[in-house]
């Protein structure tokens, strides 16, 4: 500690010449106020987070491969249950579905795509020098990081039969709260509060940094689309969290202080807490989503060589979703009783949104219309986006429909279409923007044969496992299941067959890592070429450690 | 079929536990371990296994003293392929109601082809693009970034598509919404960690508890492991049934998918639904809402029988038969056995 006003010293000291000065080891990586460290500690957090939540469902997935449960008592004793009995071993199932769920949308997905990527990109592609409270940049890191320390300890104090929290990452009441006795679901609704307050705080700095340190001629409708994303998700996290916020604060005063506010021997009522949490559950998947939405535009537009088709349709179709993703919610709840009016209108406000999802499709395959499309591996990525988020997109209107969705609610069918928009739509947005910018971010390629080659393996592996999930669906398989019966197996070893499929082609994702930094030769400023005309590609690669002290001006050309 | 032990304790814990139901919140339950399982209407082999009931503190609900009146009611052997998984399928289960039928006609008829031309259309465009558009085959990139009439044009076909689709459903909701026709049986059915009750309260108010039954009891009775329970929720075929859901402790969702039917168990709610089955048979469906450690172990079991048989049954569990004067006949009682 006592070496921060040392550093600052010694940075003030050479202010002149040290446009690339960076603070020691510790006040850059431990205090750091600039977007680019707090981006790069983002992603590096993200990848930990997603090896951990990808182990958790490999588990899952060997669990399931066959009828019976095989290594549920393994994996609980190796967790420090001794002699786990046959309930143990099934609370550990549900602690692993809970973890899984928790640790990708919380952990990995969003700190990846909004603290990571939001992080680098936003600043330069407005021209700004750095994010409008960098200080609060910190905070918001390192309260993620503390979010998800709690959700790992959660893992370790008793939370019912066993260890650990197993509710579900949508932690319904009254499972949550008298259902589940001992301190582990209370660290994990804690660790909610932390990623939670740690979200508010980026969403306002987002938006604080957009609205006003865009470079002079950097208007709204001149932004990026990326740029447009995380603004339009900032705000949806503005909106949203708060509520969450507020119905996981209520699960820990009726779980330690005695109040009522689910339980119906108290007046309490357990939907109730459903409507709260999907109010804030259905902004939350298009926070994950349209982030990549924002890439997924950049990398088409860059290797097409053309400007994005129908910008103004795109940025505002948006924010039509990001409108109406916060008048569907109840479509999570077509089972628990809801009056048939109430179905109707949200079986149809539900289908609205397939309209401005087809206009962000369609105007993609526009900008790739005409264009001269280079297949680096990016593009290869984001095309591969497209179609495997339509695929997810399509049993989205299936699901919509209230009378359709009595027999999918809570079955393998729905399990398969959120992992289709978002394990293959948004992790695979993921790859594509790492791939485009990677070399930005570390001055260093890494191996387009490899990121290929990642790319095909991952196609069929997520496919293998993710698609057969209709089919058990439609036959009734209830999600959350760690037994089934001897129907269900065919597909679910074929699911468990991808899983290998792709593991295989995250090995060779961090083979790649291990070679860009080791061989990979140096990247110039704008490696992408002529299609690449956002403000970044005007930097070197790596971009100073402060850029943009004297702020560009933005021309009449367009930038996006 | 590990699980085979353990879920008999279940079955036991139950058997003791009886009437008082107690509430054993969340995993405080390894209680103690009972004698066989003793619940009622569990009748596995045919008749004489009824009294064959032993020492178990004869807890159960259901009181199965041989009434040798009516005739010993022996469990539907279920169809293969009828009302369960069928291994390897990937469509829907046929669905034997009517809303289900009229679900079902709407997913296969309209929802799949527009979900399948939608999805080839984005891929075949794909395709094109990469064929046409890259960087051999056209090496300069043309300029244009907008088209109005397209993009009018994108944005009202979904519309339309989508308005097709609203008409059907809509109309599907309110079909499923119907009120049950007059004097239709109702059937409470209570979600319990881990078993479910199943209450008539128009019949007496008899209760049928009922647990997942051991692999190897399930196999012999020609069901799939995971799927069998001891005791059924026996309704009549061909009518109304008002189904009544609620929850003793947490939720839980009552689902049988042969029926198009899901409803969540909630505690301190009671949930309503039309339920009406075509024809006799037996549906298997699963606990569909997380409800703790033994979430996968409540499967649901409906036994749809022929209206007489159907009373016949439950004067066997010693409730009471609703004067509908039709019921008196002797009619054909052995008329369709599922074996």
């Amino acid at each position: 500690m006592a070496s921060i006003p040392a550093d600052h010293e010694s940075f003030g000291a050479h202010h002149d010449d040290a446009h690339d000065h960076k603070p020691g080891f510790f006040a850059r990586w431990f205090m750091s106020t600039n977007h680019k460290d707090i981006g790069t500690l983002y992603l590096i957090f993200a990848i930990f987070a997603g090896v951990i939540g990808g182990a958790v469902s490999g588990i899952m997935r060997a669990e399931l491969a066959h009828p019976g449960i095989q290594y549920l008592g393994a994996v609980a004793s190796f967790l420090g249950e001794k002699n786990p009995s046959f309930d143990q071993q099934l609370h550990l199932w549900n602690v692993l579905i809970t973890a899984h769920g928790l640790i990708m949308v919380f952990f990995m997905v969003m700190p990846a795509l909004i603290g990571g990527f939001g992080n680098w990109f936003v600043p330069i592609m407005i021209g700004a020098p750095d994010m409008a409270f960098p200080r609060m940049n910190n905070i918001s890191f390192w309260l993620t990081v503390s979010g998800f320390c709690s959700l790992m300890f959660s893992a370790f104090v008793p939370g019912g039969v066993g260890n650990g929290a197993g509710t579900g990452w949508t932690v319904y009441a009254p499972l949550s709260t008298s259902g589940s006795p001992g301190p582990a679901v209370d660290f994990a609704i804690f660790s909610l509060h932390l990623a939670g307050a740690g979200s508010i705080l980026g969403a306002v700095n987002f938006i604080t940094t957009i609205f006003n340190m865009r470079a002079p001629g950097m208007t709204l409708h001149k932004m990026p689309l990326f740029v447009w994303s995380v603004l339009v998700t900032a705000f949806l996290l503005l909106l949203a969290l708060p509520v969450l916020a507020a119905a996981i604060t209520m699960l820990l005063t009726d779980r330690n202080f005695g109040t009522t506010f689910f339980d119906p021997a108290g007046g309490g009522d357990p939907v109730l807490y459903q409507h709260l949490f999907w109010f804030f559950g259905h902004p939350e998947v298009y926070i994950m989503i349209l982030p990549g939405f924002g890439i997924i535009s950049q990398i088409i537009s860059t290797f097409s060589k053309k400007p994005v088709f129908g910008y103004l349709g795109m940025a505002y179709a948006m924010v039509a979703i990001g409108v109406v993703g916060f008048i569907v919610w109840a479509h999570h709840m077509y089972t628990t009783g809801l009056s048939v009016d109430t179905k109707m209108y949200f079986t149809a406000a539900t289908m609205v949104i397939a309209v401005p999802t087809g206009i962000k499709i369609f105007s993609w395959i526009a900008t790739m219309w005409g264009g001269s499309i280079e297949f680096k591996s990016p593009m290869v990525w984001a095309i591969g986006f497209i179609f495997l988020f339509t695929v997810g997109g399509v049993t989205g209107v299936v699901l919509a429909n209230g009378g359709i969705d009595d027999n999918l609610q809570d079955t393998y069918y729905v399990v398969a279409h959120f992992h289709y928009v978002l394990s293959l739509g948004a992790v695979t947005s993921l790859f594509a923007g790492f791939f485009y910018w990677f070399p930005k971010m570390s001055g260093r390629w890494h191996s387009e044969f490899l990121s290929h080659l990642q790319f095909y393996v991952f196609f069929v592996g997520v496919n293998l496992i993710f698609f057969p999930m209709h089919f058990l669906g439609t036959q009734g398989m209830p999600r959350r299941y760690p037994d089934y019966a001897p129907a269900f197996e065919l597909w679910n070893t074929i699911a468990t067959k991808g899983y290998m499929i792709m593991s295989v082609s995250m090995v060779i994702f961090f083979v790649n890592m291990a070679y860009a930094f080791t061989y990979g030769r140096k990247a110039e400023g704008n490696y992408w070429g002529e299609g690449a005309t956002t403000l970044e590609w005007t930097l070197s690669s790596p971009p100073p450690f402060h850029q943009f002290e004297t702020l560009p001006v933005i021309d009449g050309a367009v930038t996006h | 079929m590990s699980i085979g032990d353990n879920s008999r304790s279940v079955a036991k814990r139950f058997a003791l536990a009886g009437m008082a139901m107690v509430m054993v919140l969340g995993s405080a339950g390894v209680t103690a371990q009972a004698a066989p399982v003793a619940v009622a209407s569990a009748g596995a082999a045919p008749a004489a296994a009824t009294t064959a009931s032993p020492s178990a503190p004869s807890a159960a609900p259901a009181v199965e003293a041989a009434k040798p009146a009516t005739p010993a009611y022996v469990p539907m052997r279920p169809t293969p392929g009828k009302g369960q998984p069928i291994a390897g399928a990937y469509g829907f289960q046929n669905q034997y109601s009517p809303t289900g039928i009229e679900a079902l006609q709407m997913h296969n008829a309209l929802l799949m082809p527009v979900i399948t031309a939608v999805s080839l259309l984005v891929l075949g465009l794909l395709l094109v693009v990469v064929a046409k558009f890259n960087r051999r085959a056209n090496p300069v990139a043309s300029k244009f970034s907008h088209n109005t009439t397209l993009e009018v044009v994108w944005t009202l076909v979904p519309v339309l598509i989508l308005v097709v689709i609203a008409v059907p459903s809509i109309r599907l909701l309110a079909h499923q919404y119907k009120a049950p026709t007059k004097g239709a049986v109702t059937v409470k059915v209570t979600g319990y960690q881990w078993y479910w009750g199943y209450k008539y309260p128009d019949n007496g108010d008899i209760e049928v508890i009922s647990n997942i039954l051991p692999d190897a009891e399930a196999i012999k009775r020609g069901e799939q492991p995971q799927l069998g329970a001891d005791a059924r929720m026996v309704v009549p075929a061909g009518e109304d049934i008002r189904i009544q859901t609620t929850g003793s402790d947490v939720i839980h969702s009552f689902s049988v998918p042969s029926l198009w039917f899901k409803l969540d168990a909630i505690p301190g709610r009671v949930n309503e639904k039309v339920m009406h089955i075509n024809e006799p048979g037996v549906y298997y469906g699963q606990c569909s809402e997380l409800c703790g450690v033994r979430h996968g172990y409540m499967p649901i079991v409906v036994e749809a029988l022929p209206r007489p048989k159907f009373d016949a049954w439950i004067k066997s569990q010693g409730g009471t038969v609703g004067a509908p004067a039709s019921t008196v006949a002797a009619a054909p009682l052995a008329a369709k056995t599922g074996a």
